[in-house]
């Protein structure tokens, strides 16, 4: 590398100026192979899901040409997408958040709640964003203000919320039968074409999301806050706001996946998002976001869900029983994180 | 030609009653290099942290351009257009030579969406103002793929960008290696070029030798020695003169420093 520097740099001596200096080139001008360098993680993951697809198909090419297979991923996936995302900008930012799914749980409740009371769903999409927003915002200071650590603070209030709401329900669902005739149900809910219309929000949510990640001054601050806070606090960035920022992105993220879930099911369980922690988590790193804080990749974390939501579904449409689940689940999360180990070098 | 672009008179700084500065005085001029020379607890980094307004002088005058500035903080100092290039460099490596330099003050258009083609444009304009180029990386290129010399590039192509009038380099060259070391003198040579004044701190006697129009020495909290270029024949009448210093009765067999003294005074 230090052959390549200027001429006029062989001795300590030599003087400035000199020759003027050359245009930019780079060995990796090529647009394709520049492409390939810059997203080699979300690449790495779309690898490994395009391999395990075709495994499953040949292991059953029936059942993975029929697109009903397809209709129900594509009909749970949104819901996970609405996670998965967010996280990426929180482990980007060197933290954890282990409350989302309890703020699922709290912000479809109060959904539920404005809906059974009568009111329009817009109403209750509102409000089920509002309570995101805040939980997120409670969650964010008690790590940031109350400088617990995230991992901790996080399971904590995971669990304090959920208790919150099974104390409060007496473990009682909320049926709502008049949701599939309003308006908010044909926007958020219903199918165009045969697929569930879940997913082309979903897909809008991570475009903006990738874009805010890449584009955005919030992204930018994100991950040079994940990599060297002393340094963003010292350049003025003010690092306890864009650490507080991320954890409200996931609660309001939260809230959006735990609308949908309701409006798939027309009833709000008081378990709603508890199913979600694991392979939530297993998508941010599946997709190629290391857990060191400072990079990460969303459109990776978007394939990684794929990935994650396809291994169950696949798993028993190829014939398996549903104890390798499991199995499978494992495998395909350690060969996803030898293969990013290998592909993407640390710097310190 | 030179406008002096700050001035510290008579500063003292004691914590408790211990002076870490019992009365410096340092100017720097605009387009200028002054190599700042101290053993460990000389008070180098007392007076790094006066000037970047981190810490204030028990007394003494501070000086911008000539006028006397009361109430010295990180902000006047910023505003004096000083900008201090710690030793660690605080560049943040996974991310891209672009977003250090922008670090904290992204190019921003409609809703804080980033200007990216701006934001690239300007930073090749700013390293190539400080003949920092090269044929294997861009501005795109990722910081920690960088050799130590071009991190303090990165570091210099920053402070410039936050319009410094004066960049203060703690120990730029210190472990680094000879190639590393001349890539750094290549960029100090060109920021001075650019009419900007550089505070080129030091260990190695050597490296400041060679860098600096303007020797101060420090010594105990004092100037001990303030050297034009000319008036120093090389540096190991440098390196005899801080002996000298250190050792005020003389060490068996180093006779000769009288030499670099008398010139001192």
């Amino acid at each position: 590398m230090s052959k390549a520097m200027e001429p006029d740099l062989q001795s300590p001596l030599g003087r400035a100026g000199g020759k003027a200096a050359k245009e930019w080139s780079h060995p990796s001008d090529n647009w394709l192979r520049g492409f390939v360098l810059d997203n080699r993680a979300s690449l790495g993951t779309l690898a490994v899901f395009i391999v395990m697809m075709a495994v499953f198909m040949i292991a059953n090419p029936t059942v993975f040409t029929t697109w009903y297979l397809y209709s129900s991923v594509l009909t749970t996936l949104p819901v996970a997408l609405f996670v998965v995302v967010p996280l990426v900008f929180v482990v980007t930012c060197g933290e954890i958040d282990l409350s989302f799914p309890a703020t699922m749980g709290f912000a479809s409740w109060v959904f539920a709640l404005v809906v059974q009371a009568g009111y329009d769903p817009f109403l209750g999409i509102a409000a089920a964003l509002v309570t995101g927003t805040l939980l997120g915002f409670l969650v964010g200071s008690l790590v940031v203000y109350g400088g617990l650590s995230s991992l901790i603070a996080t399971l904590g209030m995971n669990f304090l919320l959920r208790g919150l709401i099974q104390i409060i329900n007496e473990g009682k669902s909320t049926a709502l039968t008049n949701l599939a005739d309003s308006a908010a149900y044909k926007i958020f809910s219903s199918q165009i074409w045969g697929i569930p219309v879940q997913i082309f929000w979903a897909i809008a949510f991570v475009v903006f999301s990738a874009l805010l990640y890449n584009r955005h001054r919030f992204g930018a601050q994100v991950k040079v806050v994940g990599d060297n806070p002393d340094s963003a606090k010292q350049m003025g960035i003010d690092v306890k706001l864009v650490r507080i920022k991320v954890f409200v992105f996931t609660g309001i993220g939260a809230a959006i996946a735990g609308t949908f879930s309701v409006m798939i099911n027309f009833t709000w369980w008081p378990t709603a998002g508890d199913g979600y922690l694991l392979p939530v988590l297993a998508s941010v790193f599946v997709g190629g976001t290391p857990t060191w804080g400072g990079i990460g990749t969303v459109v990776g974390g978007a394939i990684g869900a794929v990935t994650v939501s396809f291994i169950q579904t696949g798993v028993v449409a190829a014939g398996l029983s549903g104890f390798y689940v499991q199995f499978f689940n494992g495998l395909i999360i350690i060969l996803s994180l030898l293969g990013h180990k290998w592909n993407q070098a640390r710097y310190r | 030609m030179s406008e002096r672009i700050i001035e510290l008179r008579d500063i003292k700084k004691s914590y408790g009653q211990v002076y870490a500065l019992g009365g410096v005085n340092l100017s720097v001029d605009r387009g200028e290099v002054v190599g700042l020379i101290g053993d460990n607890g000389a008070g180098k980094s007392t007076l790094i942290k006066i000037l970047s307004g981190v810490v204030k002088p028990t007394s003494g005058d501070i000086l911008v351009r000539g006028k006397p500035v009361s109430g010295w903080s990180a902000a006047r100092s910023r505003d004096a257009g000083i900008e201090t290039v710690f030793q660690d460099r605080a560049l943040a490596v996974q991310q891209t030579i672009v977003r250090n330099i922008f670090m904290g003050r992204e190019l921003t258009g409609f809703m804080g969406w980033l200007k990216v083609n701006k934001e690239i444009a300007e930073a090749s304009r700013l390293m190539r103002e400080i003949g920092f180029t090269s044929k294997v990386f861009t501005p795109q290129s990722i910081v920690g793929q960088l050799s130590g010399g071009e991190r303090q590039g990165v570091a210099i192509a920053r402070a410039i960008y936050k319009q410094a009038e004066l960049i203060i380099l703690d120990e730029p060259t210190t472990a680094l290696s000879l190639t590393e070391t001349a890539k750094v003198f290549h960029f100090v040579r060109q920021v001075r070029a650019s009419g900007r004044s550089i505070l080129f701190i030091g260990h190695n006697i050597h490296h400041v030798f060679d860098i600096a129009d303007r020797f101060v020495v420090l010594d105990r909290g004092k100037v001990a020695l303030t050297a034009d270029r000319s008036e120093v024949k090389s540096a190991d009448d440098l390196i005899n003169f801080m002996e000298d210093v250190a050792h005020p009765g003389g060490l068996p067999g180093l006779h000769e420093t009288g030499e670099a003294e008398q010139r001192a005074q």
